[in-house]
């Protein structure tokens, strides 16, 4: 295999062996590159530089071109994700029904803007387009589970409860 | 095999092209002219921008021509009325998310958006709207970015990614806020840049050029006490003319020198001097690593600076490969401000050295710390072929009407191997001329070495020398540097000495030269006229020999003693060092 990949080191200086075994996995082949930033943000919640380096080196794809691609796909960040993510549907239907507020209720309460992820890493404000249920509209998910015909009071509730869970 | 024709209708006019071309290129054949805005040919060819949209009769929409295969019996229409409606829309949609500010533009007056408006008599904005603000990049020494300017044509991105194999740049984001950029939204500065400046080169607009620095050389020109020094390089002379409609390939030394005088430099010098400088250090460099077991081989030259960044980034485990001469204009500050300093009695911090370069890529080599010695600088300020035809401009001279003058001496007298320097293949002729007489020890009648001319991004050949087989090769565009460096690196290499330019063609084509539009690199062979223009100046040389040049003997015999001497080696050789390609922080 590369060599390079042995020297790969994640930015507190030890192995990376995610990494490494990734490079055993997949073959340095232009098409895996997709594939290959969904392993990555799946396991660091986003997609590094240092990692985007080590994979242009590997694909021999100029880093630019991975970067444009990690910009252009929303699934893929560029910075650490919370480890809950609060998704408000801001689709037509959710809109018309006053899903404004709810997002900026989680703005002001978590203090941060959509898009932001809070300091101690918890909370990421994600907006969304259409999650397919608009017959429950306004929506929120968090992590994926779905809130529907919700309030503002609503996801104080829900926040409440998570803040509590969390200490 | 006879290649296959097909016959077409284009605008009520029958025409044969050969199989495989696109409409566009057999309207062109025809004489029938479709506008294009992202075509670049053999670079760009994406049908992105859509300004060459045309009609085919039975087909649906329009389609872009410069992608759309031309096929047997096609009926194309390409200037009805919904035709033009649909281009102006589209011109339309590029203008209003565009910065016009033409007349302070660099690019004002050689512009293809200009062009196409001029084109399109457009008269007021049709969709004014929120337009994105992005900040000029102008942090690197050699290249600006101005992303108001761009017209996401992709020309710089196929350039930098596949011609030079580099891929700096590239196409960040989505939607409005699509834009391109560079790694991290980056600094060219801080990101592999090599600087060649061939993007400015296929750049449409102005939202790339180089870093202009001429209010400097304004100001030391009306400074009484600097005296300031010109020195111009090869490929200069070569397209200077082109900035004032002067043919493609016409020699404008004279009139070059002349502007230069009447702008008020103090003296006018020849970086061809510079390049026979070179050529004695180089040649007597690889003399030395050839006739020594132990030495590295190939020697490469380094001459170029953008291929000099691109080896510390990507290669730094073949930098002992690279010549260690400084390449010519740095040589040649050197000297001024050492040789010829003391030998007319000026302080050299009094001494203001300009370069004229065809290249973007000498800005940054003239900050290099390397570059000077006990901490005077070598050169002050490169300026490349487009900001002296700027300045030229500004001081209203007639350029078209200037009669023609002579280099300045002491310093002026250059031979023909120093003129060739500009042109791919160049360095490695010139090296060869006296790299033979060396080892002959005796002046041969060989001066031409043809098989290291022409296109060809690598050529190779072989030389006997003195009974010796020499196998060289020269490589121009760093794609091609590429291929000759995997060949050293993996230990396919059986050539001792290879010339590497950073642009494709060598200098004449650099990234400080003239900008020719999509249109015209389509239909003219510019490399081989500014080429040509230069082999013709060496054959017009009465000497055509480095080692022959009369002022590089003298200066050898009073103060430099003999090539790789320890005073050349401090002047006129350098170090590299090895270079992180990003800067990045997670």
């Amino acid at each position: 295999m590369d060599e390079k990949v042995n020297c790969t080191k994640c930015k507190c200086g030890k192995e990376d062996k995610f990494l490494k075994k990734l490079f055993t996995i997949y073959k340095p082949n232009k098409d895996n590159l997709i594939q290959m930033l969904n392993e990555i943000q799946e396991h660091y919640g986003y997609v590094p530089m240092y990692v985007q380096q080590e994979l242009s080196e590997f694909l021999k794809i100029p880093m630019a071109e991975i970067y444009g691609v990690v910009t252009f796909y929303s699934r893929f960040s560029l910075e650490p994700q919370g480890k809950y993510k609060i998704s408000v549907c801001l689709g037509t239907a959710c809109f018309v029904k006053g899903s404004q507020k709810i997002l900026d209720r989680l703005s002001e309460r978590l203090k941060i803007e959509p898009g932001e992820t809070t300091e101690d890493v918890l909370f990421t404000i994600d907006q969304t387009r259409c999650v397919g249920a608009c017959g429950l509209a306004p929506v929120f998910t968090v992590n994926g589970e779905v809130y529907g015909k919700a309030t503002v009071q609503d996801l104080d509730k829900v926040l409440d409860k998570l803040l509590e869970q969390e200490g | 095999m006879k290649e296959e024709l097909i016959t077409l209708k284009i605008d009520n006019k029958e025409v044969k092209v050969k199989k495989g071309s696109t409409i566009l290129d057999a309207a062109r054949q025809a004489n029938i002219d479709i506008p294009t805005l992202c075509f670049l040919k053999d670079i760009n060819e994406v049908g992105d921008c859509r300004m060459c949209i045309v009609e085919i009769e039975g087909r649906r929409g329009f389609t872009p021509s410069c992608v759309q295969k031309a096929e047997e019996g096609m009926v194309v229409h390409t200037n009805t009325p919904p035709i033009i409606d649909a281009r102006r829309v589209i011109l339309d949609l590029i203008i209003s998310n565009h910065k016009i500010d033409c007349l302070t533009c660099t690019r004002s007056g050689n512009c293809e958006l200009q062009d196409l408006a001029k084109k399109f008599n457009i008269r007021d904005i049709e969709f004014p709207g929120e337009k994105i603000e992005h900040t000029i990049d102008d942090v690197s020494p050699s290249i600006v970015r101005d992303f108001s300017k761009c017209v996401l044509c992709r020309r710089c991105v196929a350039t930098c990614k596949n011609v030079q194999k580099i891929g700096a740049i590239d196409c960040i984001n989505r939607g409005f806020e699509s834009c391109v950029s560079t790694v991290g939204n980056n600094s060219l500065n801080d990101v592999n840049c090599t600087f060649c400046g061939q993007c400015i080169q296929s750049c449409p607009t102005g939202a790339l050029h180089e870093k202009e620095t001429i209010s400097e050389v304004w100001e030391k020109l009306k400074d009484p006490d600097c005296y300031v020094i010109a020195q111009t390089a090869p490929a200069v002379r070569a397209a200077l003319g082109e900035e004032f409609g002067i043919d493609i390939g016409t020699n404008v030394t004279g009139k070059m020198i002349t502007a230069l005088k009447r702008l008020g430099f103090d003296k006018v010098f020849d970086t061809n001097t510079g390049a026979d400088f070179t050529i004695m250090e180089e040649a007597n460099e690889f003399i030395e690593r050839f006739t020594n077991k132990n030495s590295v081989l190939p020697m490469i030259t380094s001459c170029s600076p953008g291929w000099v960044r691109y080896i510390e980034m990507n290669y730094p485990e073949l930098l002992p490969h690279l010549s260690t001469c400084k390449s010519p204009h740095q040589m040649f500050g050197a000297l001024i401000k050492t040789y010829f300093a003391k030998k007319e009695g000026i302080d050299p911090n009094k001494i203001y050295v300009v370069s004229v370069m065809p290249c973007v890529a000498k800005k940054f080599e003239s900050t290099r710390e390397e570059m000077n010695y006990d901490g005077i600088s070598d050169v002050d300020n490169v300026i490349t072929t487009r900001e002296l035809s700027r300045m030229i401009k500004e001081a209203n001279i007639e350029f078209k009407k200037l009669e023609d003058d002579n280099f300045d001496d002491p310093m002026g007298e250059a031979t023909g191997a120093g003129a060739i320097f500009g042109t791919t293949g160049g360095v490695m002729e010139a090296a060869l001329r006296t790299a033979q007489d060396i080892l002959n020890k005796k002046d041969l009648d060989t001066i031409d070495f043809k098989k290291v001319r022409g296109e060809e991004g690598i050529k190779k050949a072989t030389i006997n020398i003195d009974g010796k087989k020499i196998k060289v090769v020269a490589a121009s565009g760093l794609a091609n540097a590429k291929v000759i460096l995997e060949e050293i690196k993996n230990g396919k290499a059986d050539y001792q000495f290879v010339e590497i330019m950073a642009c494709p063609g060598g200098c004449v084509m650099g990234g400080g030269q003239p900008i020719k539009s999509s249109k015209v690199r389509a239909e003219i062979d510019v490399r081989k006229l500014r080429a040509n223009c230069l082999y013709s100046i060496d054959e017009k040389s009465t000497i055509r020999k480095s080692h022959e040049n009369i002022i590089l003997k003298k200066i050898y015999k009073e103060f430099l003693k003999s090539p790789g001497s320890d005073i050349a080696h401090r002047l006129l050789h350098t170090h590299y060092v090895e270079r992180k390609k990003y800067k990045i922080n997670n």
